[in-house]
């Protein structure tokens, strides 16, 4: 069964978050909520569509990951650069921030 | 240059905070985002892969040195200190806030800058030579006419919902810098029989998914009828255009569709109503826009220069850059000087918040306070004595902004791409990056000459790569990026879309493919001929042999 | 629907008639371009004001001839981004002449009407009744206009010579 987070872009920045399992955003992968079966992805994009409604984010969607080494990776070269930043600035995006 | 009046001045604030409003409408939730996002995007606002993304307008490429400081300015207070000059020859900044984003116009039109129309279903920034007023072949500069069609075509109330977006470009000398023949309007500025200067039209034009050079539809058009021919194209584009379908909606498709000789028959038709009506420009107001771009007070000087010709003498790497970022001016003594934004293994067309304003002093000290924005990502100062060229050279080589590299083969154009753009499928950036630092040899760059290398990310084509000499095209393949290659393409008055070589390269192969196929030019070309004819003569036969030869 | 017309919310007093059912007793009813053309002669019979409604690919260059029999015209935007009736409007006032009223319906948002005004739309189908607020705000927010249009409003290029020198002349 593949695994699935639900991301977006937060409306007043533009920033990528992703859907924690609380119901909150974050702007880091590894603390998306995740979803194994439908009934959690449909979950998952109801509470993204309230953000939607309550103005916190923009262009919700369900995106592939996988788990690798206890961290969540995304499948997509896109959704990795989406992730980090962009690959030819080390210095911008999240990529650039220590945590 | 245009000079805001009262009216442009009057415009521009009005049109902040309409914006500044709609923001505060969506952010209430008074707005949804599909009524907003037409909104933000005729204010140049557009949501990207890691944040929004602001294209602001810089009409027919021109800029003085206190807008270009004040774009400097921007990138430091509401960015992250850059920004990247684009094919269309505006400016895009890559991490705006929404919020933050009516202050930033206000800042810009404090300088007359805007973001008006630079994306959406409109008329689009219009677009020129980069060298207009400057280069000895011009017949008339240009850039009066795209002012007064940038002013008709803001807020213009019939054609704010055309089927797609609306591209034009206007060229003053038969030498086409502009690439009009692949615009959905090109105007090409010419001479009738009894010797007025007038325009050739040509439509249909464009690159993407259906790479088209457009067809002329009509050879001359008189000046004073420019407005209302336009304003046909644009109601039959309007009525006509397809609009069941986003990737056939460009007239393009349309003029293919019916073919030349049937649109030209309909635009005529429908201009025949209106060519002597309402939009006739009252010459004051043609007088009034002409005096803006009247020649600056140019020095009587001698053709040469004497520490000039000294200086490229004694120091070769002066004269590398001559020979490459000099291009003729019409004025004795003075020079058009290109500020590549190419150094090698940057990435192409972006420049830091403090390159703008040093560069803005730079206009100020040497140029008349002008700087050009070509549709190759790279900056132009256009009016220089030969006499201050050394200094500004060594100013410019303190800045990162002398590569002696314009026109060669690490003068890449590269669109944003999968590291940026939300339409990518491919990165193009890094692509570029290594083509410019596998070929970073400057005297193997000069012994190679002119060489044309344009990257697109996706099939949108924003990398101009049909028009290439090279060109390259990211696609996706399971998941992986493949480029694939196109060679001859030419944006010129001789416009051609470049022919797929073969399949496509992976990400590791492509810089390799490139590197082959420069050294197979190379070897087969004949004294002084360009990549391009020898492509033409031998054909993709050798290329490709050498590209496909069993590993 | 609320109307927007003249400044104000009015009620519609106009009726849409169905294609396939008898035509509404009423005094002013719109019909379609179909139903136009296959009951004309029973619809020029009728007393009563006339209106047609046009969808988005239906030109008012199809009934040119007719527009004296209809006191209104409804173009619609079935989207916001189907721009056709910006110029069918400019069409109908004029190249046709047109003096009847020209309503706007569909999806019409409070961002475009001020397009919509200029191109000689006069009365405006909104989504609710706070609209008028709305489209008053909406009507003020862009005073300079760079090109003429059906409103005849003076454009730019016209106001900075002629509109000078007229306050010149005054105010000497």
């Amino acid at each position: 069964m593949m695994l699935k987070v639900l991301t977006a872009n937060r409306l007043r920045d533009g920033e990528v978050v992703y859907l924690t399992a609380t119901g909150t955003w974050s702007e880091w992968l590894d603390e998306s909520g995740l979803a194994e079966t439908p009934e959690r992805e449909a979950e998952l994009l109801a509470a993204a569509e309230l953000a939607l409604a309550a103005r916190l984010v923009v262009d919700p969607y369900l995106m592939p990951v996988a788990e690798v080494a206890g961290r969540l990776r995304p499948l997509s070269q896109r959704e990795i650069i989406r992730a980090k930043g962009p690959s030819v600035r080390a210095d911008l995006g999240k990529q650039a921030i220590r945590r | 240059m245009y000079r805001y009046d009262e009216f442009d001045h009057t415009l521009v604030a009005e049109r902040v905070e309409q914006f500044r409003d709609q923001v505060a409408r969506r952010l209430s939730g008074e707005l949804s985002e599909d009524e907003f996002k037409p909104l933000r995007l005729m204010n140049g606002l557009y949501l990207q892969l890691h944040a929004y993304m602001l294209r602001v307008a810089i009409p027919y490429g021109t800029l003085s040195s206190a807008q270009l400081r004040a774009l400097g300015h921007v990138a430091r207070r509401y960015d992250r200190g850059y920004g990247h000059f684009t094919t269309r020859q505006n400016i895009q900044y890559n991490w705006p806030k929404l919020d933050e984003v009516p202050d930033l116009l206000a800042d810009l039109a404090e300088v007359e800058m805007h973001a008006i129309q630079t994306s959406g279903n409109c008329i689009r920034n219009v677009t020129a030579d980069h060298y207009a007023g400057a280069a000895a072949d011009e017949i008339e500069d240009p850039r009066v006419y795209a002012e007064i069609i940038r002013q008709w075509s803001t807020l213009h109330p019939e054609f704010s919902f055309l089927p797609r977006k609306f591209k034009i470009a206007v060229t003053g000398a038969p030498n086409d810098r502009a690439a009009v023949r692949v615009h959905d309007i090109g105007l090409q500025m010419r001479r009738n029989e009894a010797g007025e200067p007038g325009f050739e039209v040509i439509v249909g034009g464009g690159q993407g998914r259906t790479p088209l050079v457009g067809p002329t539809i009509r050879e001359f058009l008189p000046k004073r009828h420019l407005l209302s021919y336009l304003e046909a194209i644009m109601r039959v584009y309007n009525l006509l255009g397809r609009r069941d379908n986003i990737y056939k909606a460009r007239i393009k498709i349309l003029v293919k569709q019916v073919g030349a000789e049937e649109f030209a028959r309909l635009v005529e038709e429908e201009w025949r109503h209106i060519k002597d009506g309402a939009l006739q420009l009252p010459a004051e107001e043609l007088a009034r826009i002409e005096a803006y771009f009247a020649p600056p007070a140019f020095e009587d000087l001698p053709a040469r220069d004497s520490g000039f010709e000294a200086r490229r003498f004694e120091d070769p790497d002066f004269a590398r850059f001559v020979r490459t970022n000099l291009y003729a001016h019409k004025r004795p003594g003075y020079a058009i000087v290109n500020v590549s934004l190419k150094p090698e293994g940057g990435v192409p067309g972006d420049a830091t918040a403090e390159q703008m304003e040093h560069l803005a002093d730079l206009a100020a000290r040497y140029s008349f306070d002008e700087i050009r924005v070509s549709h190759e990502q790279n900056l132009v100062l256009p009016h220089v004595k030969l006499g201050e060229v050394y200094a500004l050279w060594q100013a410019l080589r303190a800045q990162g902004l002398a590569a002696p590299n314009i026109g060669l083969v690490s003068d890449i154009i590269a669109c944003p791409g999968l590291d940026y753009c939300n339409l990518a499928n491919a990165r193009s950036i890094p692509v570029a990056q290594r083509i410019s630092t596998r070929f970073g040899d400057l005297k193997r760059q000069h012994e190679i000459g002119e060489l044309k290398v344009k990257i697109s990310g996706c099939i949108n084509a924003c990398g101009h790569h049909h028009v290439g000499q090279i060109g390259i095209l990211g696609v996706d393949k399971k998941g992986e990026e493949f480029y694939q290659i196109t060679l001859g393409g030419s944006a010129d008055q001789n416009t051609a879309l470049g022919d797929i070589v073969g399949p496509a390269f992976s990400y590791d192969d492509v810089v390799d493919a490139v590197e082959t196929i420069v050294d197979t030019y190379v070897g087969l070309r004949r004294p002084g001929e360009q990549f391009n004819e020898t492509y033409r003569r031998v054909g993709l036969a050798p290329f490709k042999e050498k590209l496909y030869a069993a590993h | 629907m609320p109307l927007i017309k003249n400044d104000t919310l009015i009620e519609d007093s106009w009726v849409a008639a169905n294609d396939d059912e008898p035509l509404p007793l009423a005094e002013a009813i719109i019909v379609s371009l179909e139903r136009w053309q296959a009951s004309r002669g029973e619809l020029l019979a009728r007393n009563g004001r006339l209106g047609l409604r046009l969808k988005s690919d239906q030109s008012p260059v199809l009934v040119a001839e007719d527009l004296e029999h209809f006191d209104l015209i409804a173009l619609e935007f079935p989207k916001f981004k189907d721009g056709r009736a910006y110029s069918y409007a400019r069409l109908l006032r004029e190249r046709y002449g047109y003096k009847g009223e020209l309503r706007a319906v569909g999806e019409v948002l409070r961002d475009q009407l001020i397009f919509m005004h200029r191109c000689g739309f006069d009365a405006f189908e909104v989504a609710n009744d706070e609209a008028l607020d709305a489209w008053r705000q909406a009507a003020r927010e862009i005073s300079v206009w760079y090109q003429p249009a059906t409103d005849r409003r003076p454009w730019a290029a016209h106001l900075r010579h002629g509109g000078a020198a007229e306050r010149r002349a005054r105010s000497a």
